[in-house]
């Protein structure tokens, strides 16, 4: 099995205040994995220079194998690296329909052509409707994203990611602010997410959470605890102390 | 997109191509005036309305290709072929170095950025006298007559101007609707989850620039042949303060409104001005209206308050009134 993500001696400051600590992080390829701890961990922090909008103090990450310290966010999307953010983030005048044709278009290379109609390309628009399909939110194609509920809004930010095929999903809370019935559903969505794709996941909501994941991160002041499988993890005395006891 | 639309530009450009039939030549100049004021704004239309780029540094395109046009014309001697494709790769190339800069920064920083950087040309073309003639400015252009037709009376010079303004609204309207142009508003609203997709911000924007430039180039290009004399007032901070308040003014981010605040300030400074000596105040009155009443931009508040008096009327019967508010 081959590595899909290698975090090694990760550091990054906030005025002296360290909010990744030397962070080590091995995900293989095709893993579910959890990441948990309690607010000001540095969970976020450690997703945003995954993804490349920190850059950190020092340390390096690999995706796939390849070096991605030092390359800008969009780079880093190009080689098959989506996110979803945890305070959500779409185009809101836009129709749900064009924030998905936004989506598909960040990797073709049409996304730099200046003379034709995005209007007329109906195979993308098409592609789009499909995806939304998938989250159920089909009807809802030509709706702006103001118009539509907070729930349905966390279920395009999902449909957002996967609409890139990604080969590494980064899914920052997928579930906060979400009703039960709300839960069910993108639990299933995620549940649903083909295996070849590596997925990591912060969440506080631990029942969907555990079972999602089969392996477990547990940071605390930017620095990671406890990691192993769910089992272990959860029978850890230090879990407990930093966060499920509570 | 409703239908009705390209119909209303086929009627505007047949009304705007029969101007000179029928109006005086004050108003066929006037005309001509706010059509270069048009391409010029729309230009700037692309940075502010379409990139979220708020740049006060714009005259630096239309001032710096007139200029590269006048010098070459009456220093080097080039022909009008060849003068005014160069002006326009100099504002390109301008366009190229001073993006490269201003977007170091976005938001205050990048309108204090252009505006820096035009004032530095501004400053060049009030102190390097040996090269533009500092306050005098240059004078003695004529104008060309492309496939033998002269554009030296004004009739000819408007539609001149009128051709190259469609010929530059299209191209911009196609810009923007295309897949750039909707990488670039997404830039605009949430450049962070742009790049987390893929796509490069930073060189979205630089490129915008550099086509806004461009189109600026060819603005100052039409401008000094109208004037057939350039002053450094055109690269002044008042000319990039003009263009931005026609594109707020008549609407950022929509194709109509640039030309609509273009026709408006033209019409104040040129026009009103004569019979009015404090014109200027005036043009605060207006833009204060504006801001008040129609803070969007004067085409999507008409269309907005147009769209209100329809639902209003129809208000038995509600389901028709999204399609007649359109």
């Amino acid at each position: 099995m081959s590595e899909a993500l290698r975090v090694e001696r990760l550091h990054k400051a906030f005025g002296g205040l360290p909010a990744t600590n030397d962070v080590n992080l091995v995900v293989q390829a095709g893993e579910r994995r959890l990441i948990i701890g309690p607010n000001g961990a540095g969970k976020t922090t450690l997703f945003n220079q995954i993804a490349g909008d920190l850059r950190p103090d020092s340390g390096s990450i690999r995706v796939f194998g390849e070096d991605v310290t030092r390359l800008p966010t969009h780079r880093r999307a190009q080689l098959g690296l989506a996110r979803t953010f945890q305070i959500i983030t779409l185009f809101n005048r836009d129709t749900l329909e064009h924030n998905l044709v936004l989506s598909l278009l960040g990797l073709r290379r049409e996304r730099w052509n200046p003379f034709a109609s995005l209007g007329r390309d109906r195979t993308m628009r098409a592609e789009a409707r499909r995806v939304l399909a998938q989250v159920g939110l089909e009807e809802l194609a030509d709706r702006r994203i103001a118009e539509i509920s907070y729930g349905e809004r966390r279920r395009v930010e999902i449909a957002m990611a996967i609409a890139q095929k990604p080969r590494l999903l980064l899914l920052d809370e997928p579930l906060a602010g979400l009703s039960r019935e709300e839960r069910m559903t993108v639990r299933r969505l995620i549940a649903g997410i083909p295996r070849e794709v590596t997925l990591i996941m912060i969440e506080h909501d631990m029942d969907t959470a555990l079972e999602l994941a089969e392996n477990m991160t547990v940071l605390h002041y930017g620095r990671v605890i406890v990691e192993g499988t769910r089992a272990e993890v959860v029978a850890d005395p230090r879990t407990r102390e930093v966060y499920l006891g509570e | 997109m409703s239908p009705v639309r390209p119909a209303v530009w086929v009627v505007l450009a047949a009304v705007a191509a029969s101007i000179p039939a029928w109006a005086g030549e004050f108003y066929v100049n006037l005309a001509s005036q706010m059509m270069i004021a048009a391409i010029f704004a729309a230009s700037l239309n692309l940075l502010v309305g379409y990139g979220g780029l708020t740049s006060l540094g714009h005259a630096s395109f239309l001032g710096g290709s007139a200029y590269l046009l006048a010098w070459l014309f009456l220093r080097e001697g080039a022909p009008h072929a060849l003068a005014a494709p160069a002006a326009i790769v100099g504002a390109t190339l301008l366009a190229a170095v001073f993006g490269w800069i201003a977007l170091r920064a976005t938001g205050l920083g990048f309108l204090m950025l252009s505006l820096a950087l035009s004032q530095v040309l501004w400053g060049l073309a009030y102190r390097w006298v040996a090269v533009t003639d500092g306050d005098n400015g240059l004078r003695g252009l004529t104008r060309p007559a492309p496939f033998g037709l002269s554009l030296e009376n004004s009739a000819a010079f408007y539609w001149f101007a009128l051709l190259v303004m469609v010929v530059a609204l299209i191209a911009m309207a196609r810009f923007v609707s295309s897949p750039f142009g909707a990488a670039l508003r997404g830039s605009r609203d949430q450049p962070r989850r742009m790049a987390a997709l893929g796509f490069d911000v930073w060189m979205i924007r630089w490129l915008t620039f550099v086509y806004a430039g461009f189109w600026g180039g060819v603005a100052g290009v039409v401008f000094v042949y109208y004037h057939k004399y350039i002053h450094p007032t055109s690269l002044s901070l008042q000319t990039s303060a003009e263009a931005l308040l026609a594109v707020i003014a008549g609407g950022a981010g929509t194709v109509a409104g640039p030309i609509v605040g273009a026709v408006i300030v033209v019409f104040l400074k040129n026009y009103v001005s004569a019979y009015v000596v404090r014109w200027n105040m005036l043009l605060g009155f207006v833009f204060l209206f504006i801001v008040l009443v129609v803070p969007e931009g004067l085409v999507p508040g008409l269309r907005r308050l147009a769209g209100a008096v329809v639902r209003g009327r129809s208000r038995p019967a509600p389901a028709g009134s999204q399609e007649a508010g359109r």
